[in-house]
C-alpha cells in the first residue's frame, strides 16, 4: 500500500478513535454510572442480535444517501439536495403504496422507481442550473430541500394524511406495496440487497466506465477534463441523474422497508448523513457500505445508551461534529504525514 | 572579506515527498554579486524561497551577519534586509508603478495615502540608482523590462540590502539583460549584495564575482568566477556531460495541417491580435518566438478551441476551428502540450495511469461493451512509463509526488504517443531539468521526422532557435518577421525583433501564408 493511502486510512481511523474517546469523556463528566454507560454504547449493539439487526436497518438508507452524495462529491459538485429527494421519495413511494393496486413483488418496484424518477427530475434542474448558469450547486440544491419539504407536506396533509391516527402520519400502505423481510427475528428487508447492489453498481461505473472516469477527472481538476475534451455540463448532468437516482430510491426503500405509514413530519436528516458517510468513505462507493454501517452502529449505540442510562442519544452529535471536523481539517496529522514521509525518504536514499 | 549572510546544511523536504534541498551550504560576502546555478529543479528557488521566508527550511541553520537566525515570514526577511525578485513578478496590473512600490507601506497623511511624497521617494530612489522610469504609468501598460525595474526598485525601497534575483534574465531580451547588468553592476558598487539565480552560464560568468553550483540539492562547492570555465561548471551541474544532437531527416515540403488567415482578435475593445496569418505543415516545426504577453496565450486559446468568437479564419485540416470543441480537435489529430501543467496539463491527485488515457479513453480499442479495458490502460501506462523515462515508484503513483520533469514527461508521453497530426507545444520545457527537456525536444523531433506538423510557442530563445524549421516573431498581436531558415537569424537580431525594434516588410512576412 502507499504512503498517501495508508497516511489516509490513519487519519480516518484516528478521527473516529478521538471522537469516540471525546465521546468517552463527555460521558465521565456527565454521567452518574460512566463504566455501565460505555459499555452500552460501545457494546450494546451487539449484545442481542435483534440490536444487531437494528444497525443494518439503520445503514439501509444510509448507504444509499452515502452513495448520492459520494458520487456528487467524486465529480467535485458540492451539492447536499439528496435531503429533500430522500424526503419527497418516501413520499412518492407511500403515494404509490396508498392508492395503486398491484401484485406483491411489482408494487414496491413501481414505488422505487416513482420516486428514483422524481429524484433525479430535481437532481437535473439543479444541475442544468450548475452546468449552464455555473450557479452554486450547494445554494440551490439547500433550497430545493425546503421546496420539496413544503410541497411534500402540503400533497400529505390535504390528500393522504389519515386523520384517524394520532399524530401526523399518512393512510396506511398496502401490504403488497412493502418490502418483504429477509431476515428473520430481524427488520431487515429486502432493500439491503438493492443497496449492496448499488454499492457495486456505482463503484463499477466510477472505476470500470469512460463516464466514471470523466466524473473522477473533472472532479480532481475541471480545467484537465476540458482540455481532455471531456464536457463540463454533459457530467454535471449525468452525474446529477444518477446521485438523484439514488437518494430517491433510498427514501423508497426506506418508507416501504421499515413503515407501514408516512411519517416523516420533518425532514428526516439521512440525506445530510450522506455526505458525513461520504466523507468517511473518501467517496469511494464499496467503503461507503462499511461507513453506513459505522454511523449506524454508534447511532444504535447510542440509543440504547439513552435508553439505560442518563446519557441522551444526542449525545452522538457531538461525536459526528468531531470526526468531520478532524477529517474535513486536512492539516490534521499534516506533521505526522511529514515525519513518516522524511522517514520514507531518508531509508530510499 | 565579512560574510554577509551564511547558510548551513539546510535541507528541505517538501510535503509532497520531493527533496528539494539536502545539506546545502554556502557563504554570501557583502558587497558581492553570487551567481546560483543548477538545473532547473536542482533546488535553486525552493533556496531562495527559505531565504525570503516563503517555506521553512526541514533542519540547517541561517546566519545573518554572523547571528544565527529565523526567517518566518517574508516581512521578517524584508525587515532584515533581504529584498527578492521572482521569476513571475508580484505587480498588481492596474495599479500604478508608484502605487504598486509603496503598496503595504504607504506614507500617509491622516487617513488619505499621501501620493505626492511617494513620488517624490520613488523619483529620489530611482535616480540614486540611475532608473528611468515613469512612476505614474499603470504597470499593465509597461513591457517585461521595464517591470523587472519596478520589482528591484520596489525591493531597494524597502531596505533590502541583499537582494535575490531569480532567474532574472528569464523574460528579458538580450538587449534588455545587457541593461540589467550595467544596473547591477552600480547596485554592487553602491554596496548592495547580490543574488543572482540563473541557468545561464554565459551571464554568470560576466556578471558575477563568485558562483555556487546546486546539483540535486546539493552544493558542490563555491567558485570565483574568473577561476573557472564555462563547461567546467556545466559539468558541475548536470554531472555528466550531455551529448547535445539536433539532428533533423530532410523531408520534402509537406501539406498544411493548419492554417491561419488573418486573424484577428479583440478582447474588452483591445485588440490582442492583429491580421495573423501562418501556416504549419507535416515534417515542419514552426516556432513563435516573442516576449510573453504579445498575444501568444490568447492565440493558442483560438488555436485550441478554448476560445471562439474571432474574425478572419483558423483552418484545421480544411475545417473552422472556431465551431468545433476541443473534443473534436483532438479527433482530428491535434495534441496540445500547455504551458501550465498543473493547472491544465494534468489532475494532480490522480495516478500516472490516469493521466496517461485521458486523450484516447474513447477510443474503441479501449473498450469492451460498457466497460473500460483497464487491463489494457494499464499496459499502456507500463510501456508509455517506460519509453519516455517517467521515473516513480510505479504507474499507480500519484502525479504530484513526482518532480516537475517528471510530470512534463507525462503530458508529453500523453500527447506525443497518439501520434498527433498538428502538436501544439507551449512552453514544453519550462521549469523542467536539463535532462529531461533535452528529452522532451528528441521526442518533438522524432513526431516532427514522423511528418507531424508542429507549432512551438517559448520564449526561450534557445528553445525556439534549435528545434524550429521555420520562425514568425510576435510583437503586440502581430507577426514582425518571418525566417524560412530558423537556423538564419542571429539571437540578437531575433531580439530586436521582439523588442518592437525592427520589423520586416509586409512582403516578407506574407511568406509565412
Amino acid at each position: 500500500m502507499n504512503l498517501e493511502k495508508k497516511f489516509e486510512m490513519i487519519r480516518t481511523l484516528t478521527a473516529v478513535v478521538i471522537s469516540l474517546l471525546v465521546g468517552f469523556l463527555i460521558i465521565l463528566l456527565v454521567g452518574r454510572e460512566p463504566v455501565q454507560t460505555i459499555f452500552y454504547f460501545v457494546l450494546g449493539p451487539v449484545t442481542k442480535f435483534r440490536y444487531l439487526g437494528n444497525v443494518i436497518e439503520l445503514a439501509i438508507p444510509l448507504i444509499f444517501s452515502g452513495l448520492a452524495t459520494a458520487l456528487l462529491f467524486t465529480s467535485g459538485l458540492f451539492n447536499l439536495g439528496s435531503e429533500g429527494i430522500f424526503y419527497f421519495g418516501g413520499l412518492l413511494a407511500a403515494i404509490v403504496g396508498i392508492t395503486l393496486r398491484l401484485p406483491s413483488f411489482i408494487h414496491p418496484l413501481v414505488g422505487i422507481l416513482t420516486s428514483a424518477l422524481a429524484g433525479m427530475a430535481v437532481m437535473a434542474v439543479i444541475g442544468f442550473f450548475k452546468a449552464r448558469y455555473n450557479a452554486s450547486e450547494l445554494v440551490i440544491s439547500l433550497m430545493f430541500n425546503s421546496i420539496l419539504y413544503g410541497v411534500g407536506l402540503y400533497i400529505l396533509n390535504y390528500n393522504f394524511r389519515d386523520p384517524s391516527v394520532s399524530g401526523f402520519a399518512s393512510l396506511k400502505l398496502q401490504t403488497t406495496a412493502l418490502l418483504t423481510n429477509i431476515i428473520p427475528r430481524t427488520r431487515i428487508h429486502s432493500g439491503l440487497l438493492l443497496a449492496l447492489a448499488m454499492a457495486g453498481f456505482c463503484h463499477v461505473f466510477l472505476y470500470h466506465t469512460k463516464w466514471g472516469y470523466e466524473i473522477r477527472m473533472q472532479g480532481l481538476n475541471f480545467k484537465f477534463a476540458e482540455y481532455a475534451g471531456m464536457k463540463p455540463a454533459k457530467i454535471i448532468l449525468l452525474t446529477s441523474l444518477l446521485a438523484g437516482a439514488l437518494a430517491g430510491m433510498g427514501g423508497a426503500v426506506e418508507i416501504s422497508g421499515m413503515y407501514e405509514r408516512f411519517r416523516w413530519a420533518a425532514l428526516p436528516g439521512l440525506g445530510f448523513d450522506g455526505a458525513l458517510i461520504a466523507m468517511l468513505a473518501k467517496n469511494k462507493p464499496l467503503n461507503v457500505i462499511g461507513a453506513a454501517v459505522f454511523l449506524a452502529y454508534i447511532r444504535i449505540g447510542a440509543d440504547l445508551m439513552a435508553r439505560m442510562t442518563d446519557i441522551p442519544s444526542e449525545m452522538i452529535y457531538i461525536l459526528q461534529a468531531v470526526i468531520i471536523l478532524l477529517i474535513s481539517g486536512r492539516r490534521f496529522l499534516e506533521n505526522y504525514r511529514q515525519r513518516a514521509l522524511i522517514r520514507e525518504v531518508e531509508k530510499n536514499g | 572579506m565579512e560574510n554577509i549572510l551564511e547558510l548551513k546544511d539546510i535541507v528541505k523536504i517538501y510535503g509532497n515527498g520531493i527533496v528539494a534541498n539536502k545539506n546545502i551550504s554556502f557563504q554570501l560576502r557583502k558587497g558581492e554579486i553570487h551567481g546560483i546555478v543548477g538545473e532547473n529543479g536542482a533546488g535553486k528557488s525552493t533556496l531562495m524561497k527559505i531565504l525570503f521566508g516563503m517555506e521553512q527550511p526541514t533542519s540547517g541553520e541561517i546566519f545573518l551577519n554572523g547571528q544565527s537566525m529565523k526567517i518566518e515570514s517574508s516581512s521578517q526577511a524584508i525587515d532584515k534586509g533581504i529584498g527578492m525578485v521572482h521569476q513571475h513578478f508580484m505587480l498588481v496590473p492596474s495599479f500604478t508603478v508608484a502605487q504598486n512600490m509603496i503598496l503595504g507601506m504607504e506614507p500617509h497623511k491622516g487617513l488619505r495615502i499621501d501620493y505626492d511624497k511617494a513620488r517624490q521617494m520613488i523619483k529620489a530612489l530611482a535616480e540614486k540608482y540611475n532608473f528611468q522610469l515613469d512612476v505614474d504609468a499603470k504597470v499593465e501598460n509597461l513591457s517585461v523590462g521595464i517591470r523587472q525595474k519596478v520589482e528591484i526598485l520596489k525591493a531597494l525601497l524597502r531596505g533590502a540590502k541583499i537582494l535575490i534575483l531569480d532567474e532574472p534574465t528569464a523574460v528579458l531580451t538580450p538587449q534588455e539583460t545587457e541593461e540589467l547588468f550595467v544596473q547591477l553592476d552600480k547596485l554592487r558598487q553602491s554596496g548592495h549584495t547580490i543574488i543572482f539565480i540563473s541557468h545561464k552560464l554565459k551571464e554568470v560568468k560576466s556578471i558575477c564575482d563568485r558562483v555556487t553550483v546546486i546539483k540535486k540539492g546539493q552544493t558542490q562547492g563555491t567558485y570565483d568566477t574568473d577561476q573557472i570555465s564555462e563547461s567546467e561548471l556545466s559539468g558541475l551541474m548536470v554531472g555528466k556531460n550531455l551529448e547535445l544532437n539536433y539532428q533533423r531527416q530532410e523531408l520534402p515540403q509537406g501539406e498544411a495541417v493548419l492554417r491561419v488567415e488573418k486573424l484577428e482578435y479583440r478582447q474588452k475593445n483591445k485588440e490582442i491580435l492583429k491580421n495573423i496569418s501562418f501556416t504549419v505543415k507535416k515534417g515542419r516545426i514552426l516556432g513563435v518566438a516573442g516576449v510573453e504577453g504579445n498575444g501568444q496565450k490568447e492565440l493558442i486559446e483560438l488555436l485550441t478551441a478554448a476560445k471562439k468568437h474571432y474574425g478572419g479564419s483558423i483552418l484545421m485540416k480544411g475545417k473552422e476551428v472556431g465551431t468545433c470543441d476541443i473534443a473534436m480537435l483532438r479527433q482530428m489529430g491535434m495534441s496540445y502540450i500547455p504551458e501550465d501543467r498543473m493547472l491544465q496539463g494534468v489532475a494532480a491527485e490522480a495516478s500516472i495511469q490516469d493521466n496517461l488515457i485521458a486523450n484516447r479513453y474513447t477510443q474503441k480499442i479501449y473498450q469492451q461493451g460498457l466497460f473500460l479495458r483497464n487491463k489494457v490502460f494499464a499496459d499502456l501506462a507500463k510501456e508509455l512509463v517506460g519509453s519516455y523515462d517517467v521515473v516513480c515508484r510505479d504507474k499507480n503513483q500519484r502525479m504530484d509526488n513526482l518532480s516537475g520533469g517528471n510530470i512534463q514527461k507525462v503530458v508529453v508521453a500523453r500527447e506525443c504517443s497518439v501520434k498527433p497530426e498538428l502538436l501544439i507545444a507551449e512552453q514544453p520545457t519550462r521549469g523542467v531539468d536539463v535532462g529531461a527537456a533535452y528529452f522532451i525536444h528528441q521526442e518533438m523531433l522524432k513526431l516532427r521526422d514522423q511528418n507531424s506538423a508542429i507549432l512551438l510557442i517559448s520564449a526561450d530563445l534557445n528553445e525556439v532557435m534549435q528545434l524550429s524549421d521555420s520562425l514568425i516573431v510576435l510583437f503586440n498581436g502581430e507577426i514582425v518577421a518571418y525566417f524560412e531558415q530558423a537556423d538564419a537569424v542571429s539571437e540578437k537580431e531575433l531580439g530586436l525583433y521582439m523588442l518592437g525594434l525592427k520589423r520586416q516588410t509586409e512582403a516578407e512576412i506574407v511568406e509565412a501564408v
